[in-house]
């Protein structure tokens, strides 16, 4: 069984959604990144990000991370606000009842693309 | 650049431009209202191609699988043909039964059709201006058991279509619309939820219609309606509304203007504040929220970060 479908697949991504986003945009530190957006459509986005640290079907490309990150460091992301996006999806994780090992497997997944979403 | 085939001619399409603004670009009208993605009124199908899936958002599912999209919101990635498909959007015939004044600034519309108008309260239905290509969106205050479609209109300074349903139209006319369409209505899937209405302005419009509508269902959990202006002026239906709120002990109603005195059950302040303080904790509600689309999204963050799911949360921002 995969990863993705170990968490749960897309109920498991649907149930972390509303978790994740509500931690997301109760966190000072990184809320301006995520301001401005219609709800639906940044919940759709949040949703792709979570299928794809959860190892599930997508079809981006680093090339993708690179460039859809792109305007967000030229407004100053960088990686203490990564690692704040990576400490949420932990708790959420956490809070979903997912075990250690797999919290790490998903948390490699997104650190795999750092380099890619902070344009380095 | 994508090249858009429509009507056998070939338009190139500019980076970040969606479909309806290359078609205008080369002079090329196909009909629209919100252009934000939100009335369908520019649904166009892909012929060939693959419309991108955030232009099919909102859309049923059977049209999603015959590769049908709203042409404003579309940023093609690749190129297309496409067509726009009249019998989608067949146009229905209402004859004007009502037009009365619900306060200085809103005129109420009643639309008799000959045929019955198959909707659920709370949806929206796309009006044509005669001799214009000019289409805005109306959320309909009627339920489906009533013998006409309610509209409720405000006048917008210098508005073409509020200014003309206003000041033009006559009873006896008839008024060209097609829909109607939305995903926010109720649905009885629980009786006992707890349910929050919040409406500005003529956003009481459709949720005047859910309210009645889950009434009418049988909805047992708690009802409160919040309604906003700026002032005392701008509410309407308020007898309306303290009568169903006296028959049905569940149904709570406070209208809340920003300026000036409150008026009975009611405060005075901003709504956002009124509904936080009122009900700080959200966790188990349904949340339905129509109006200015800029309210109606920060409303929308401010219940769900008071604990109201995402799903639980139906929105109409009256895009314009
Ligand atoms: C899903 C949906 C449902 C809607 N339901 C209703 C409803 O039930 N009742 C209702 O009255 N309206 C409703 N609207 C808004 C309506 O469709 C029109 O946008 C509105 O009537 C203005 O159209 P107009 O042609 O008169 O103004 P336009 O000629 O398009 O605009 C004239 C000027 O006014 C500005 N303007 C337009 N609308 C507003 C506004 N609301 N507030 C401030 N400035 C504005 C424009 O930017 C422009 O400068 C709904 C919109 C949507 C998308
Ligand atoms: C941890 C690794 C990350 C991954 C795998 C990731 C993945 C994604 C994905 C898949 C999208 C959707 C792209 C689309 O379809 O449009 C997206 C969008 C977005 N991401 Fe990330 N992301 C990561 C880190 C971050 C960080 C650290 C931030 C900011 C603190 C951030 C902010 C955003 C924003 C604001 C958008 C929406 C962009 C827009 O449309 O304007 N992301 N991300
Ligand atoms: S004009 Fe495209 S959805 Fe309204």
């Amino acid at each position: 069984m995969s990863l993705y479908e170990e968490l749960g697949g897309e109920a498991a991504v649907n149930a972390a959604v509303d978790i994740f986003y509500r931690r997301v945009l109760a966190d000072a530190y990184v809320i301006r990144f995520f301001e401005g957006v219609d709800m639906e459509k940044q919940a759709a986005k949040q949703k792709a990000f979570l299928t794809m640290v959860f190892g599930g079907p997508n079809n981006y490309t680093g090339k993708d991370m690179r460039e859809g990150h792109k305007h967000l460091v030229a407004q100053g992301l960088n990686d203490s606000h990564f690692e704040h996006i990576l400490a949420h999806l932990r708790s959420t994780l956490a809070e979903l009842g997912v075990g250690t090992d797999k919290i790490k497997e998903v948390i490699d997944i997104a650190d795999s693309v750092r380099a890619d979403v902070l344009d380095r | 650049m994508p090249i858009i085939t429509f009507e056998e001619n070939d338009y190139d399409c500019n980076q970040d431009e969606t479909i309806l603004e290359c078609l205008t670009r080369h002079g090329q009208t196909i009909p629209s209202g919100c252009q934000s993605g939100v009335c369908q009124t520019c649904i166009t199908k892909a012929v060939k191609g693959v419309p991108p899936a955030d232009a099919q958002q909102g859309l049923k599912d059977t049209l999603v699988a015959q590769n049908y999209f709203l042409a404003c919101v579309c940023k093609p990635t690749s190129d297309m043909e496409i067509a726009i498909d009249k019998s989608i959007s067949q146009d229905i015939a209402g004859t004007v039964v009502d037009k009365s004044c619900l306060n200085e600034s809103v005129m109420r519309i009643r639309l008799q059709t000959e045929q019955p108008v198959d909707y659920v309260a709370g949806q929206f239905i796309n009006v044509k201006q005669p001799n214009t290509d000019i289409t805005r969106s109306y959320s309909l205050a009627s339920l489906p058991s009533e013998d006409a479609l309610e509209l409720h209109i405000k006048r917008v300074p210098d508005g073409k279509m509020s200014g003309y349903l206003h000041d033009d139209v006559q009873l006896g006319d008839t008024l060209m619309f097609n829909g109607p369409s939305g995903e926010c209505f109720y649905t009885d899937s629980n009786i006992e939820q707890p349910l929050l209405l919040i409406a500005v302005g003529t956003g009481l419009a459709p949720l005047y219609g859910i309210l009645r509508d889950a009434l009418a269902h049988g909805h047992q959990g708690d009802i409160q309606i919040f309604h906003g202006s700026l002032a005392v002026q701008g509410l309407y239906y308020m007898d309306e509304l303290y009568a169903l709120a006296e028959k049905n002990e569940h149904v709570h109603y406070t209208p809340c203007v920003l300026h000036g005195d409150a008026p009975r059950d009611g405060q005075q302040g901003d709504i956002q504040q009124i509904v936080q303080q009122s009900i700080p904790d959200l966790k188990g509600w349904r949340v339905y929220i129509c109006g200015d689309p800029a309210i109606v999204k920060s409303l929308k963050q401010a219940s769900f970060m008071a604990g109201a799911g995402m799903s639980d949360i139906y929105s109409d921002p009256f895009e314009f």
